[in-house]
Formats: C-alpha cells, structure tokens, sequence
C-alpha cells in the first residue's frame, strides 16, 4: 500500500518539522511531570499516542454529522471516554506505573496537543490521515517525554527503567547523583536544549 | 589617584627596554592595562562628565575588593583544618601561623584554577562561535564563586555548575551584561539543589581531610564543624548563643571560604564604595531591613531559637555580609534606579531573615534572597519609572 504524500507528510510532519512539544509547545506541562523516570514517560507517551490516533479516527469518522456549534464538547467527550478506558486498563495491568502518573493520566483530557489535533486537522481530513496525523503527534510527543526522561533518570538516579546502570565503582568514588534532576525547573531547561539542537539542526537544513 | 598614577609610572619605569626587570614587561603591562586604560577623559568644557572607567577597570576593582576576603578565607581554611584535628590545643604559634595559610592556599587554589578554567573556557568557545570579542565578565564571576561554597566541594561539581551557570545563567541571556540572575550565585544554586548533602551540613564547611595527600590527620572526638547559624536551625535550646559578637566578626568559624570575617568584607566594601562600584544605597537598605526583620521577630516572632537570634549577630553570620557587599550590589543584575535601590535593598534584606527564621530547611537564606531580588529588580524598575513619569504628568 503506497500512501500518498499528503498522508506521509501527515505522520512525517509532527515527528521533526511541526513536532507538538518542539515546535508548537504544546503539552509541556504534562512534559515535565511525568518524565522523572523513564517507564512512566514511556507509558505517558503511549498512551497519549493511542488517544490521539483513536481520538482523531473516531472524529474524522463522524466529522460530518457534528453540530459546529456544539463539536468541542462532542470532541470531549470522545476524548474522555478514551481517556478513562486507557485509564482503566493500566490500573489494570500495570498498577504501580498508574499511580506514578496519578492524575496525569486523567488530564490528557485536558492535553493541548489532543484537542488542537482534532480542531485543527481531524475535523476536516479523512480517516486515513487522521490516524496518521493522531500516530505521528502522539509519537512526537513521546519522543521527547522519552529524551528527556532518559536524561533525567539516568542523572538523577543513575538507572535507566529502573536498573542501575552507573557502576557502584563511580559512588566510591566520589561520584553523586544529581538532585537538580528531580525538580521541574530542570525537566523545563532540559526540554529547552532539546529545542535549541532542534532549531539549530532545522536551521542549518534549510 | 593621581599620586599614585605617579608612583606607578615610576615604577614602570624599571620595566622599560634597558630597566633591570625589562623581562617581566609583559607583568606590568597586563597590570598597566587592566588599571589604567583608556586614560582618555573628556576635556572640561561644558556639562559633560566622561571619565575612562570601562567594565574592565571596573571588574579588577571587585576582585581587588574581593581580595581581603579571599585571603582570610584561605587562613581560615587552615585554621580550621588545624582546630579540627587537634593540632592547635597548644596554641597559635608562628609555623602553625605558615602552615594554617599554606594548607589554606593549596586546599582554595584549585578551585579558583576550576572554575577559571571552566568558565573561561566556555566565554572563548562561545565568544569564537559568534565571532565576537572575549568580554571580561568572567573575571569576577570566577573569583567570587570559590568564596561562596564550602572547602569541601568536590571540585567536579564546582566545574558542572560553573558549566551549567555559565550557559544558562549567562550566554543564553546574551552573555556578559544581559545576565538577570547573579551568575555565581546561580552556580551555588545548582549545587545547593543538585547535590544538597555537599552544601550544608556538619561536615563541609571544614577540612579534616589533608589537601592534595598532605596533612591527612583524624579530627578530633567531639569535633563539629557545623557553622553557627548551622547549629542554631537544629538546637531546641532558645537561650542558646554559639558566639559571641566579636567573634563572629572576625571570622575564625566554619563557613563558606569567603563569607566569615567580617573585617576583611568590610575592607572590600570601603574599597567599592571609595570608587563609586558599588551602591552604598544597596548595601545600607540591606543591613538596616535585615537589622529591623530580625529585631520584629526578636519580640514577636516564634520562640525558636533562631527567631530569639540577636538582630546583630544574624548580620555578622552566615553569608549576609558577603551577599549585601559583593553579590547584591551587582550593578548587572541589582536595581538600576536610585529609589529602586532602597526597595532592591530592603526586600532582600527582609527575605534573608524570613527565610533563616521561618524555613528550618535553609539555615542560611542570602543566595535565596537575592536571587529573588535580582528576580524583582527590573520590576521594582518599571514601578519607579512610571511613579516618576506618572508625577511629572500631573505637575505639567
């Protein structure tokens, strides 16, 4: 199946040239709450790109038949039900990750990037592309939570998804961790150099 | 001024071709430059004042200031190396005079070599990168910054947060003068947020450990190196006075290098003020507001002991004086107006003492207060400008 390059640039657009953290700043809030460890990043992530990629499906499918005047709250609702079934299933299945994400599960309800998608391009694209655009943002915007994460755990607490990885042989000597990691100011500076190498990357191609 | 403008021209002479220290010319030139130059003034005519004070001149006149502090520091260091292991139970005499200096000197050394090292080099890598002159900024930062942390640092952090200030504290702003936030302070913020068991506590303001391998003797039983405001956080005992006021103006106490004599920051502030560097305004607002929080929570406040603390000794403990004359009156990042100044002043000096008393987690507050001022300061600006412009328009 050779996808056109609208569709391409749908998925392609939001992973580097328009990415929803870099680029638009949007959702850094939860950016910077989650992202202490790397596991719940990368199940924030997932999960933020499952709601997107469903979200934007399930309105690209009814797109026709929403009232205009009421299509925020329509859009809410679908959001909130996905939301809560995501919800659901971590506390499920992967109970101690949900409780380290506590509300933020619940507010990707309340997630910039979510709506933004679904005003600005589900609403008026087909199913296809939607579902590429929802796929390509949620993954963008995991992409940072993880780069950013990775930094942070492996810093903060010298392990990565919870296993040391810096050497007992380094804390002998003289080595620390730093604690400026767990603060959010440096989850915020963090995401700051993520965007300066960005622009400067992007400025150099262009 | 002029006199001694005189005197050194003399001097130099000596290092003239054919003088007998022709080869140390490039010392005197170095001194000559970073003294002296520009010697253009404007001519007196009219109502202009122009005289050739550059921020160069103006940098070497803070690390002259700084100058004092940092050599007591540095005696203090040792002394305290010394009354900690056990060696001064006989008393001072004069080789445990040299000695007390030399471990002092050895052990501070290096981190005035790290943090030049670090941030210098990073001013010259920037500085190629936008094909722009090295600016002198950097001179006082480096000195200032080892004064402010305890001897115990290890000198891989001091780099880190050298590295992480001077990026993000300073050339993301701009680099030198654009600056808001007081780039050493922010370098002792990271450590003290980074790695807070190496910043307060018992057992980093004093070394008992030897410098480079030497004088490596065990402290003593019973030893505490905890600084007075330290000791005050933790005691229960209201009543409690760790020293008395002489003594603590003199500095012979655990503390960061740079922070504890009293004289030795006093003669930096004569200094800064003699030649106009340094605001007087700043420096007194901050004194008295502290002077006046401290005495409101002598009477009023919580029976703690530190809210029962003398609102004489919180001036002389801790880093208050250091702040209030060196880092406060940053003429970069203090306020820029003259009634400003007063309000720069006075919320710094109240934050300090409310966050000493009030936080039992910061026994010491200045690094906080002023970063909070230099938070406030172009706001405090803007206020008085429009109060002024907001007068004039209903005078006209």
């Amino acid at each position: 199946m050779a996808l056109s390059k609208k569709t391409k640039e749908a998925f392609l657009g939001p992973l580097n040239a328009n990415n929803p953290v870099l680029v638009q700043i949007l959702g850094i809030c939860s950016a910077l709450a989650v992202t202490v460890q790397l596991k719940p990043a990368l199940v924030m992530g997932i999960s933020v790109t499952i709601i997107v990629a469903l979200s934007n499906v399930v309105i690209a499918l009814i797109r026709k038949s929403i009232p205009m005047r009421i299509r925020i709250i329509v859009q809410l609702v679908v959001v909130a039900a996905l939301v809560t079934i995501v919800s659901e299933v971590l506390k499920a299945f992967a109970y101690d990750v949900a409780m380290q994400l506590s509300v933020y599960i619940g507010l990707i309800i309340t997630n910039c990037i979510l709506m933004g998608r679904l005003e600005a391009f589900a609403m008026t694209n087909n199913v296809k592309d939607s579902l590429m655009d929802g796929l390509g943002n949620g993954l963008g915007y995991a992409m940072i939570l993880v780069m950013v994460a990775f930094v942070r755990e492996l810093l903060g607490s010298g392990k990565l998804l919870g296993f040391q990885v810096i050497p007992q042989w380094c804390y002998d000597h003289g080595y620390s961790n730093c604690g400026m990691m767990f603060m959010p100011a440096m989850a915020l500076i963090l995401v700051g150099c993520v965007i300066w190498a960005h622009r400067s990357i992007n400025e150099e191609n262009k | 001024m002029e006199k001694f403008y005189q005197l050194w021209k003399k001097f130099g002479k000596n290092f003239e071709q054919g003088g007998k220290l022709e080869n140390l010319s490039s010392f005197y030139d170095a001194f000559d430059t970073f003294l002296f130059t520009p010697t253009t003034t404007s001519k007196r005519v009219g109502a202009q004042i122009h005289d050739g004070n550059d921020s160069k001149r103006t940098m070497i006149l803070v690390v002259l200031a700084l100058v004092p502090a940092m050599l007591f520091g540095m005696f203090n260091v040792g002394y305290q190396h010394l009354l900690a292991t056990g060696q001064l139970a006989m008393g001072m005499t004069c080789p445990l005079f040299w000695k007390a200096l030399g471990f002092g000197v050895l052990a501070v050394l290096p981190f005035i070599l790290v943090t030049y090292i670090v941030g210098l080099g990073i001013e010259f890598i920037v500085a190629q990168m936008h094909h722009k002159e090295v600016e002198e900024g950097y001179l006082v930062t480096g000195f200032i910054l080892p004064l402010i942390l305890p001897i115990n640092t290890p000198l891989w952090m001091v780099a880190i947060a050298t590295a992480f200030a001077v990026i993000f504290a300073k050339e993301v702003f701009g680099g030198t003068g654009y600056n808001i936030f007081n780039v050493a302070l922010i370098a002792r913020a990271f450590l003290f947020f980074a790695y807070p068991t190496h910043m307060t506590g018992d057992n980093v303001f004093v070394r008992t450990a030897g410098t480079w391998g030497w004088d490596h003797v065990a402290a003593v039983d019973g030893f505490s190196g905890a600084t007075p405001l330290g000791v005050l956080a933790t005691s229960s005992d209201a009543s409690l006075l760790p020293m008395r006021f002489m003594d603590a103006f003199n500095g012979l106490m655990p503390g960061c290098i740079g922070e504890t004599c009293g004289w030795a920051i006093l003669l930096g502030a004569i200094l800064l003020l003699i030649t106009g560097v340094a605001s007087w305004k700043i420096m007194l607002s901050i004194f008295a507001t502290a002077a006046a929080t401290a005495l409101l929570f002598n009477h009023f406040g919580p029976d703690t002991a530190i809210a029962n603390y003398p609102w004489y000794m919180h001036l002389v403990t801790g880093g208050l004086m250091f702040g209030a004359v060196f880092m406060a009156t940053d003429p970069v990042t203090s306020a820029r107006t003259e009634c400003g100044k007063w309000i720069y002043g006075a919320l710094i000096g109240m934050m300090v003492i409310v966050i000493r008393v009030l936080n039992p987690g910061y026994p010491e507050g200045m690094m906080l207060a002023i970063l909070l001022g230099n938070a406030f300061a172009p706001l405090i600006d803007w206020c008085v400008v429009r109060v002024n412009i907001n007068k004039r328009m209903k005078r006209a």
